[in-house]
């Protein structure tokens, strides 16, 4: 496999950070961030906001048989989370397949993402775990 | 702008095809095509050739010069061109041939569609596969295709009470129609209680509930319906196209339930031909996954939102049903080399159209449709044919 090192780099204030952009003219929220608004259509109104990262399950499945980058962690549970600002992401939770439903709501966790091989650079990013009672 | 139909079609086995290349699948494919039109290389006035990966899977770009040669075509020196839309190439290089002529600019034009899957490892073919959807934002959290498929299955069932036996109908049907079609991968019956026991990729979607990896390549020749009649006994007009896109990351849909592309590719179709969905007679729908079927007959009009799995139950979509959908067994069971499917699909409805396609033709077919997605709907394409 090739390096992502220099596209992983490029997004590290997205990914370890959740930084995104709000449109201050049509006050929608954007993640990952965009260069243009896609309701007014300007970039000129866009400007960063760091999401809060806790947000909603919308759907989710278990995967069984993943890429080879992925395999070593399968069965793993991947979700859409709605934040609470309002744009959608998807993300790997932290939980059992058993623990997750539609509905539930869940907090960010900085973990690995994955690892290019035993030398290579690893990336670390944003998953999701289930919020507890107190939270 | 001028009417435009099919004067020729052709189409390789689909399988896994280890004893031929993408170069002699697509000199098939061509071949079969313009012998059915009658037509010589001369006449050709332009190619188009959906392929969405030539580089992943057999390190081969440059594909539309490739066809032109493979074709005996390189000494005419015929403008040749590939396009990529990832499932969706070869729906798309149907709509560029269909341009190139009612435009006035050709007259007689192929598209073709060719993939090469078998090649690489099946991790390989995933992983290219996935380059369909948003590598970054998607993949790079282990986003897989199923997985994006299957986040959508589990929102069906949950807002509208589709069940899993409801999927597994979809392959139990298209398995059950490939057996009737020479060219398919598989010729194998399917029960429900097979697809549920088979190993799970990403729950609630079984092996097989998903297409199949693929070699194939298929070809269609276009003329201005004027003309047609002087080819073919039986031109096929090509009466609606229409071609919508979407966000690339399904997370950043309007709704996760419906393909908006297809929706709005859809609309633009049945506009374009003046007529409404109940008016068709057969349709090739875009079912990479059993989940896929039935959000596609909900979202072109053909069943209420959210009724596409109760209806697949009922028999509506079966052979002998009110809609026969996917009669050639669909990317389920005819097979999805992948920049090959949507020319596929457009074979597979002249066929029926021209009352040609053997133990599986649906009776008296006059009004046919194809269907054909890119990645998780970031592209669709619907094509309407009439006899």
């Amino acid at each position: 496999m090739t390096t992502q090192a220099p596209r992983f780099w490029r997004s590290i204030p997205q990914r370890y950070n959740l930084k995104g952009t709000h449109c201050t003219r049509c006050n929608e929220y954007f993640f990952p961030p965009r260069n243009l608004c896609p309701n007014c259509r300007r970039g000129a109104h866009l400007e960063e906001y760091t999401f809060k990262g806790t947000g909603t399950v919308v759907t989710y499945t278990t995967i069984y048989n993943a890429t080879e980058f992925f395999e070593r962690l399968t069965p793993y549970v991947l979700a859409i989370i709605q934040l609470d600002e309002g744009p959608r992401v998807t993300g790997q939770m932290v939980s059992s397949p058993e623990g997750v439903r539609i509905g539930m709501r869940v907090r960010p966790v900085f973990r690995i993402l994955g690892k290019e091989g035993d030398r290579g650079i690893i990336y670390y990013g944003t998953k999701f775990a289930p919020q507890t009672e107190q939270e | 702008m001028r009417s435009v139909s099919i004067i020729g079609v052709g189409c390789t086995k689909f399988g896994e095809r280890w004893d031929v290349s993408l170069r002699d699948m697509i000199a098939e494919a061509g071949v079969m095509a313009i012998e059915d039109a009658e037509i010589a290389g001369e006449q050709i006035d332009a190619l188009f050739v959906g392929n969405m990966s030539g580089g992943r899977f057999v390190e081969q770009e440059h594909i539309g010069a490739l066809i032109a040669d493979c074709a005996g075509l390189s000494r005419l020196h015929i403008p040749s061109t590939r396009v990529e839309a990832a499932c969706a190439s070869g729906g798309l290089a149907l709509r560029q041939a269909i341009l190139a002529v009612a435009s006035g600019y050709n007259d007689i034009v192929i598209a073709a569609g060719v993939e090469k899957m078998t090649d690489v490892s099946s991790g390989t073919a995933a992983d290219a596969l996935a380059a369909a959807a948003d590598r970054e934002w998607e993949c790079f959290f282990g986003a897989t295709f199923p997985a994006l498929y299957a986040m959508m299955a589990k929102l069906h069932m949950r807002r509208y009470g589709t069940t899993h036996d409801q999927m597994a109908q979809v392959a139990v049907k298209n398995h059950h129609h490939a057996c009737m079609n020479p060219i398919a991968q598989y010729h194998m019956e399917v029960s429900i209680e097979d697809v549920n026991k088979s190993p799970m990729v990403a729950d609630p979607l079984h092996v097989l509930d998903c297409s199949p990896i693929s070699d194939g390549a298929a070809a269609v020749v276009l003329a201005s319906t004027d003309v047609a009649k002087r080819f073919a006994d039986t031109p096929i007009r090509i009466v609606g196209s229409g071609q919508a896109s979407d966000t690339l990351a399904l997370h950043d849909r309007r709704d996760l339930t419906t393909l908006d592309a297809t929706v709005h590719a859809g609309r633009a179709a049945f506009a374009q031909a003046g007529i409404e969905p109940r008016q068709v007679d057969v349709a090739e729908v875009h079912d990479c996954f059993t989940i896929a079927e039935i959000l596609a007959i909900e979202d072109l009009g053909f069943v209420e939102k959210g009724q596409g799995g109760r209806a697949t139950e009922e028999g509506f979509t079966a052979l002998g049903g009110s809609l026969p959908v996917n009669t050639s067994g669909g990317l389920k069971a005819c097979g999805h080399p992948v920049g090959a499917t949507g020319i596929k699909q457009a074979y597979e409805i002249a066929l029926q159209l021209r009352g040609e396609a053997g133990r599986r033709q649906v009776d008296e077919a006059e009004i046919g449709l194809a269907h054909n997605v890119g990645g998780s709907g970031g592209t669709a394409l619907v094509h309407i044919f009439m006899r």
